[in-house]
């Protein structure tokens, strides 16, 4: 952090008297917001699922993306691994399972491509039917936030490889882990509402 | 060695110059004065849209301007003083008092914090631009298909209304963080001072509501820009699934704000009136209760659009509910006042002003939760009267009380009394006349939105009017006041109203860091008429009532 020098030594004194670092306590208020914003498109999702239901559903492919979704799954466990990595003090093994994480990141991000690619190819977009609108809308902002999500990872990556967390000192760690593991929460919801029921 | 620098650099800092106001700062108390006076501007730019208004309302006819350009300037109205006046203004105190109030040198986030504010003028700017492209007209409620429609300006104002929405997010996130992990040592819960609640209640409610009305903004944008099918009846889509999206957010928004604007009323009575506040936990209570049950209203603004005649019954009883925490407010301030001390300062006239002309909105607002009178009155001048007293005759009022309240601090100069009243009284009057024939003409049929009206309105809409221009005119007497006393005004010292919560036991303006020495609370903010417990040593109880 670069505030001004001049008061830092006691800006967060309080904070830290009622024990919660004020960091996590931000993000985890952020992360509140973003359920609401996911569940304002799962909102739209859902009416149009319910209320106006299309065959195009039928043709979701409900077995690549239940592997896609065991791939998202893993890189919350990579994720953990790399914080229990340097949380006992080894920055290699966080390094290593950070970049696992990235590869199962853009391994998700690439089976989704390759879902929306073969859905156009059967005509379903953005604008062939609600169900296009609101199934790409609702899943495309989630694959923003997978996006946002490893390169978010590759900073913290990056941040590691240069020595920057140790074991006293790891909340940048900790705090991509909170949003991480909040997406892919936000896709087990996502993948049950849309795939499985 | 680290500090010893900084300790030099700071004592080779010249005095800070205006210009930080202008420049990207992270000091709250700059960016809250950046907050208070970039939307003062907007909100005469609202004020004069709204002037627009009222002067093609002088009399019946389509004879300023056309029905087009009345739907935009009625639209960008709206837009303007919800989104870039009342909601970010009320921002700014929180950015301004908060930090000061629970004894923290600065917000939790301040980058975030500078970054918030500075999101506010390009979006304003992108709002405004509009115009040159063909504004936005469907309304600040923005109803599908008319939204959709509607040229390009509509995007723009899309676009800006999520800048804006994304800046609350941002200040709700850092207000509740700072709160949460920032208070002095002694400032327990239940000695928070009252407008701290307010922004507490207003910042979960903008957490929760804001990201919803940002989706449903998305969703029309995609259907401007992207052709995907949300709300256009002909591909299966629903328009009534955006007026659940977006009151889901605006009803709630306006709890947003209101809840600060009670908290600076809070502020201001018990300080006004030499005693301690009636029923303190109750008030603080009632915001959250109001924050709570806000968020379960938001179909009553939706009786006539054909939803579920079975669903409106609860709608009604919940939006009713919400009568019983208000009124837990009002006749805790009346109490409050009563037979107190009272010294009528201008904070206090707002104050007063803000309870009688807040009460009117929100028993009118009764009547629109009812069913049965909604259906007779929707879409009417009722509306229109009943929105006005309730966030100009409520919410205006109440930050006039703050921006008086607080002038002494954040200036150090006092400003002057008689412009004040003056001020008032322009304003109060104005507010009454401008919006209480609305009522009636919205009671005998007067649609509102339209350019154009039955000569029978005639005389109703003039006195509306005049009543406009009034209020129109009473922002001279404020802005010369606030300017003049500024430039010279008498120095005020550093808590000129003797008021106990913290923001007053520094110097006027406070020093940079806030406080000399990080302040140690030991009893409640509005004890008054109890030994002055701040004092090292013991000092004799003053007589009941002082």
């Amino acid at each position: 952090m670069t505030y001004p020098a001049t008061h830092h030594e006691d800006h967060f004194r309080a904070g830290h008297a009622l024990g919660l670092d004020h960091l996590k306590v931000g993000m985890w208020l952020f992360l509140g917001s973003e359920v609401m914003f996911f569940g304002g498109l799962l909102a739209a999702f859902l009416h149009y699922k319910v209320n106006n239901p299309t065959p195009e559903a039928g043709l979701l492919d409900v077995g690549l993306v239940g592997v896609n979704t065991f791939v998202l799954l893993t890189s919350s466990f990579t994720v953990v691994s790399g914080l229990a990595g340097i949380q006992r003090g080894d920055p290699a093994a966080m390094n290593l399972y950070l970049l696992a994480t990235i590869g199962l990141g853009v391994a998700f991000l690439g089976g989704q491509v390759y879902e929306f690619v073969s859905l156009f190819r059967h005509g379903i977009t953005l604008s062939s039917s609600v169900f296009g609108s609101s199934f790409f809308t609702l899943t495309g902002f989630h694959g923003l936030h997978v996006l946002v999500g490893i390169l978010w990872a590759a900073s913290t990556f990056l941040r590691g490889m240069r020595g920057s967390y140790t074991r006293e000192n790891h909340i940048g760690v900790e705090l991509f882990g909170l949003y991480w593991h909040f997406v892919d929460i936000v896709w087990i919801v996502l993948f049950t509402i849309i795939y499985l029921i | 060695m680290e500090r010893m620098r900084s300790l030099a650099a700071r004592l080779r800092r010249p005095a800070p110059s205006w210009l930080r106001y202008f420049r990207w700062n992270t000091d709250h108390k700059v960016i809250g004065v950046q907050y208070i006076v970039t939307t003062f501007f907007f909100f005469l730019v609202g004020g004069s849209l709204a002037m627009l208004v009222r002067s093609e309302l002088l009399q019946p006819g389509v004879d300023l301007l056309n029905g087009t350009e009345y739907n935009r300037v009625m639209t960008n109205h709206g837009s303007v003083m919800l989104f870039l006046w009342i909601i970010p203004v009320l921002a700014g105190f929180g950015n301004y008092i908060v930090p000061l109030m629970i004894g923290a040198r600065d917000m939790a986030f301040p980058r975030l914090n500078a970054l918030g504010y500075w999101l506010i003028p390009p979006a304003g700017l992108l709002m405004l631009a509009s115009f040159f492209v063909g504004a936005a007209e469907a309304g600040w409620t923005a109803y599908v298909p008319l939204s959709i429609r509607a040229p390009d300006g509509q995007t723009l104002w899309a676009v800006s209304v999520i800048l804006l929405g994304t800046s609350s997010i941002m200040s709700a996130v850092n207000f509740l963080t700072t709160i949460v992990t920032m208070r002095a040592e002694g400032l327990t819960i239940w000695r928070l001072p009252l407008f701290v609640w307010g922004i507490v209640a207003t910042s979960v409610l903008s957490l929760t509501a804001t990201p919803v009305l940002t989706a449903g903004l998305i969703l029309v944008a995609l259907d401007r820009v992207a052709g995907t099918q949300f709300f256009l009846v002909a591909g299966g889509g629903d328009p009534v699934l955006w007026q659940n999206l977006f009151w889901f957010y605006s009803h709630p928004a306006v709890y947003i704000m209101v809840l600060p604007a009670m908290g600076i009323i809070s502020e201001v009575f018990p300080v006004f009136s030499r005693k301690p506040i009636f029923g303190y936990r109750m008030i603080a209570l009632s915001s959250m209760a109001i924050a709570v049950l806000g968020l379960t209203v938001w179909a009553h603004h939706m009786f006539t659009s054909g939803m579920d005649p079975r669903l409106r019954v609860p709608y009604m009883v919940s939006s009713m509910v919400i009568a019983v925490p208000t009124g837990v407010k009002i006749f805790s301030w009346l109490a409050t006042i009563w037979n107190g001390k009272l010294r009528f300062n201008t904070p206090m006239l707002f104050a007063m002003g803000f309870i009688s002309q807040f009460l009117i909105g929100g028993l009118t607002g009764i009547f629109l939760a009812a069913i049965p009178i909604d259906l007779h009155v929707h879409d009417t001048y009722f509306v229109v009267a009943h929105l006005h007293f309730v966030l100009f005759g409520g919410s205006v009022s109440a930050v006039y009380a703050g921006l008086y309240y607080w002038y002494p601090k954040i200036t150090g100069r006092m400003y002057d009394e008689r412009l004040g009243h003056t001020h008032f009284w322009m304003n109060f009057v104005g507010t009454n006349l401008a919006y209480l024939p609305m009522f009636l003409v919205g009671l005998l049929g007067m649609p509102r939105r339209v350019a154009d009206y039955d000569p029978s309105f005639t005389t109703l809409n003039q006195l509306a009017s005049i009543g406009g221009f009034l209020l129109g005119a009473s922002v001279l007497p404020f802005l010369w006041n606030a300017i003049i006393s500024w430039l010279r005004g008498p120095v005020a010292d550093a808590n000129p109203w003797r008021a106990l919560t913290l923001e007053w036991q520094t110097s006027s303006p406070p020093p940079e860091n806030n406080f000399e020495r990080l302040p140690v609370v030991t009893h409640g903010p509005y004890d008054y008429g109890e030994a002055a417990p701040r004092s090292p040593e013991p000092v004799p109880s003053p007589a009941a009532g002082e």
